[in-house]
């Protein structure tokens, strides 16, 4: 059981090296990151002894030492030298997992180790050339963000000068959170007060990056006629570290405002220590004040960070957190219930109890929720190391820029997108980024950039993976889509459809087969592997500029918000995201439009589809009912049903292998008496009623 | 699998559909479940009559008369849905069945089940496992992992589709 945790925190931690070998690479001078992974290789070598893996804690003693050398500068960080210690971490990678790892294998690892430790490696390879983002990168991991205390003490004149103490405050406000306190004890009685002088100080608690020199430019103005004395009181990443901020006692005797001995004196009495110590008119009531603002301001900061680390504190094994959303999730069906009955029952008290009850629920469905939630950054940390390796291995250039690795997704919806964004990276760089040499001869950089982001929208998570490489070839694509029969004899595609047919199975125009990618295995994968998450994909492209593909997600598997409506007895559930208004819709209405789906929205003609005659329910259309407009992947179109019952909070219940191939419905739920609903798929009825619309305008042509 | 594979005395619960017998074998069955209000699905096969939810989960139900070429099922005071498990690639497919009525759970032992008559009978032998006796009647066996294959349930017969060919 221990050493599985040794295992999962070692693989951890190896993720966490990597990352930073690969940082290291871009900025090779930068020692806190040397340190980062000096500590990461040490913690394995370290709890790897303790649970008897002597042949890890071995091997990673080897690496250790030549980061202790780049550490006391007896080394230089080459890009030999990263690709070693990202092999060696591989190695041990495999180690922990229980694979298989040769002696030989291991022996040839080490005696390179100690072959670079010697320097010998090292000599032989020239420093790497320093990528423009590097500077930045280094001045922006130098700028660790402190606290400091500031006592600002302005001479009596100084408004005299003309000078107005607020935008200082509104400065300092700037550099990043501050605590004021003000000292006014200085403020004489009122006949001996002159409303010219300032009689006022303060202590300032600043948490900033910004370092002295920063806070000293605020003061530039009045330093030659203010007492100001700027202390450094930690480095606020430690703070989080600080078992206990400093008592309110310590943090005064710090700055001499009581002697120790008093201190220790009050200590013994009272257990107050500020109350005491006013008391006592020892301390200014405003000192203490100050003392504590910056005691809170510490702990603040402190809880803060803590609160930042507690992804890595907090272990929960998965299946615990699956069985409470599924739990949460039958709440929130039995909740529906209770408050259909209790609506029914018209019984006052009833009714307040499942209001609360619906309260409760929903906070409770929402906390369990964002359990489930990680930043997707998780995944695309990874990707780093494929782009580096195949790059590499293809002989191109190429940088992955990331954006939006905050954006939050449900666990289970990252883990099962892990595969389909590395075919699509994979692809980006195979066939997308071309050689360096192309790329100088279209005029390009030379080094290609694939961007990938992540950002939120809605109840959606909209991923998108931008290249700058050749694009697609629609010609090309045309062609062999024709060759295959895809394209219809005498039909026409638009560039936007002929761009979706790389997610049809087995279409690849890759000419040459490579290692990497061509088969035509990938892209409907990918399809599928969104489609799988309630998901869908699009690709546009531009020749020789690149290509964008987009992934759009829901925020979670296991609940939408969504809206229930009624055709001939059998109730649906549209999920809200795509709803966009509902209209009236009467008989004579129906009758004006001569037999077409269209609906007069605004003055503007508008399709629907009547869920009728699309789902073949029997009965009648009724005098009046209701077209509810959707909007989904940018196409517009109505559904027509019988009646809408309401919003609905709804539990998604997959409906099953048997109706795995049933495209435009996305689950069911299970309705308050117990029946259960369907959940329509607005993205496919949308674009079945599009190509129906197409087919329609192809007939009218014909 | 065919009927020499049934090598032991097993139990087998019997039910109606119309007026013959048919069972499975008890190890199929997971419960039997009262009618109840069941969801349609657009676009499956007529036969698939849609699901249902059983503490929670979602079910599909398969009426086994339209399956077999006759009427839809009218739910009477006796009709039944009996929910049935088949292992199939390491994962289990549970399914319900619409019954006219369900009878008993009766031991059958091997040397009573007789290959399925190659002519004779108004059902498709491919969906049959063998025949036996039962209180003078004769008595289906169903191959359930023929009649519960994948291919045939997860076909789609979307109207748009059917409009295109004609």
């Amino acid at each position: 059981m221990e050493t599985d945790i040794y295992k999962t925190e070692a693989l951890e931690i190896l993720d966490d090296l990597e990352a930073a070998l690969l940082e290291l690479e871009g900025c090779p001078e930068d020692m806190p990151l040397v340190n980062r992974i000096f500590r990461a290789l040490h913690t394995i070598k370290g709890s790897g002894k303790m649970f008897g893996f002597d042949d890890i804690a071995d091997f990673t003693h080897e690496i250790e030492n030549i980061y202790d050398g780049v550490r006391s500068g007896k080394l230089k960080v080459s890009q030999d030298l990263i690709s070693l210690t990202l092999a060696g971490g591989d190695v041990i990678r495999r180690m922990v997992r229980g694979e298989e790892v040769t002696p030989a294998e291991r022996e040839a690892m080490v005696s390179r180790f100690q072959a670079m430790q010697k320097g010998e490696e090292a000599l032989a390879d020239e420093p790497p050339g320093r990528p423009p983002a590097c500077e930045e990168k280094i001045s922006a991991e130098k700028k660790q963000s402190a606290i400091w205390r500031v006592r600002f003490k302005p001479g009596q004149n100084i408004f005299q000068t003309g000078t107005d103490l607020a935008p200082l405050f509104a400065e300092l406000r700037e550099l990043g959170e501050s605590t004021v306190v003000c000292h006014c004890q200085a403020v004489p009685g009122l006949a001996g007060i002159d409303p010219q002088c300032c009689y006022l100080s303060w202590d300032i608690v600043l948490t900033t990056d910004r370092g002295e020199q920063a806070i000293r430019d605020v003061f530039i103005f009045v330093e030659d006629e203010s007492d100001i004395d700027i202390t450094v009181l930690e480095d606020a990443d430690s703070v989080a570290h600080i078992e206990q901020p400093l008592r309110l006692g310590e943090i005064l005797v710090e700055k001499g405002d009581i002697a120790q001995e008093k201190l220790a004196e009050i200590l013994a009495n009272r257990p107050l220590i500020g109350q005491t110590l006013v008391q006592e008119k020892l301390v200014d009531p405003s000192r203490v004040k100050s003392a504590l603002a910056e005691q809170q301001h510490i702990r603040k900061l402190s809880e803060k960070q803590k609160e930042m680390e507690s992804s890595d504190s907090v272990r929960v094994a998965a299946s615990k957190l699956d069985t409470l959303v599924n739990l949460v999730g039958e709440l929130v069906i039995v909740q529906a219930r209770l408050s259909q009955h209790s609506t029914v029952s018209r019984d006052p008290i009833a009714v307040s109890i499942a209001e609360e009850v619906e309260r409760l629920t929903t906070e409770l469905r929402d906390n369990t929720m964002s359990l489930r939630m990680l930043p997707i950054g998780t995944t695309f940390s990874k990707f780093k190391r494929l782009v580096r390796d195949l790059s590499k291995e293809l002989g191109k250039e190429i940088v992955l820029e990331m954006e939006g690795e905050e954006t939050q997704l449900d666990k289970s919806v990252i883990e099962q997108l892990n595969d389909p964004l590395v075919h699509i990276i994979r692809n980006s760089i195979d066939h997308g980024i071309e050689s360096p040499r192309t790329r100088l001869a279209q005029g390009k950089d030379k080094t290609g950039v694939i961007m990938l982001s992540a950002t939120q929208s809605g109840a959606d998570v909209v991923i998108s993976i931008v290249d700058d490489g050749a694009g697609l070839d629609e010609a090309k694509i045309r062609a062999k889509a024709r060759e295959r029969g895809l394209i219809a004899e005498g039909g026409e595609l638009s560039e936007g459809e002929i761009y979706q047919l790389v997610f049809e199975p087995g279409f690849s125009t890759a000419t040459v087969v490579s290692d990497v990618s061509g088969r035509g295995v990938g892209m409907d994968v990918v399809k599928r592997g969104v489609e799988a998450l309630r998901g869908h994909i699009e690709i546009a492209s531009r020749r020789h500029e690149g290509t964008k593909i987009t992934i759009r997600l829901p925020l979670t598997l296991a609940i939408i918000d969504g809206l229930l409506v009624e055709t001939g007895g059998e109730k649906y559930v549209i999920p809200q995201a795509a709803v966009v208004e509902c209209f009236e819709q009467t008989r004579e209405d129906i009758e004006n439009a001569h037999g077409n789906n269209v609906i007069n929205v605004w003055g503007q003609m508008m399709p629907y589809i009547c869920l009728r005659q699309r789902f073949a329910i029997a009965g009648d259309i009724p005098q009046s009912r209701r077209v509810i407009l959707c909007e989904a992947n940018g196409r517009k179109a109505g559904l027509a049903v019988d009646r809408v019952i309401g919003n609905y909070q709804t539990v998604i219940k997959p409906v099953g292998e048997v109706y795995k191939n049933v495209e435009c419905i996305s689950g069911a739920t299970i309705l308050g008496d117990g029946t259960v609903a369907l959940i329509l798929d607005p993205v496919k009825l949308l674009k079945e009623e599009q190509s129906v619309l197409s087919r329609d305008k192809i007939r009218a042509g014909q | 699998m065919t009927v020499d594979t049934i090598t032991q005395t097993d139990q087998y619960l019997t039910f109606k559909i119309d007026e013959e017998y048919f069972t499975v074998n008890v190890r199929n069955v997971r419960e039997i479940l009262e009618y109840t209000k069941i969801t349609k699905m657009p676009d499956a096969p007529h036969f698939m009559r849609g699901i249902i939810n059983v503490r929670g989960s979602v079910i599909p139900v398969i009426d086994l008369r339209l399956k077999f070429g006759m009427e839809a099922t009218v739910p009477k005071s006796s009709t039944r849905i009996i929910v049935m498990e088949i292992a199939r690639e390491g994962r289990t497919l549970v399914i319900g069945s619409l019954a006219d009525s369900v009878k008993e759970v009766i031991e059958i032992a091997p040397d009573q089940i007789e290959p399925p008559p190659e002519m004779g009978t108004r059902w498709k032998k491919d969906y049959i496992l063998g025949v036996g006796k039962y209180q003078e009647e004769f008595i289906m066996l169903l191959d359930i992992k023929k009649l519960f294959s994948t291919d045939e349930l997860t076909r789609i017969d979307q109207p748009a589709l059917e409009e295109e060919e004609s």
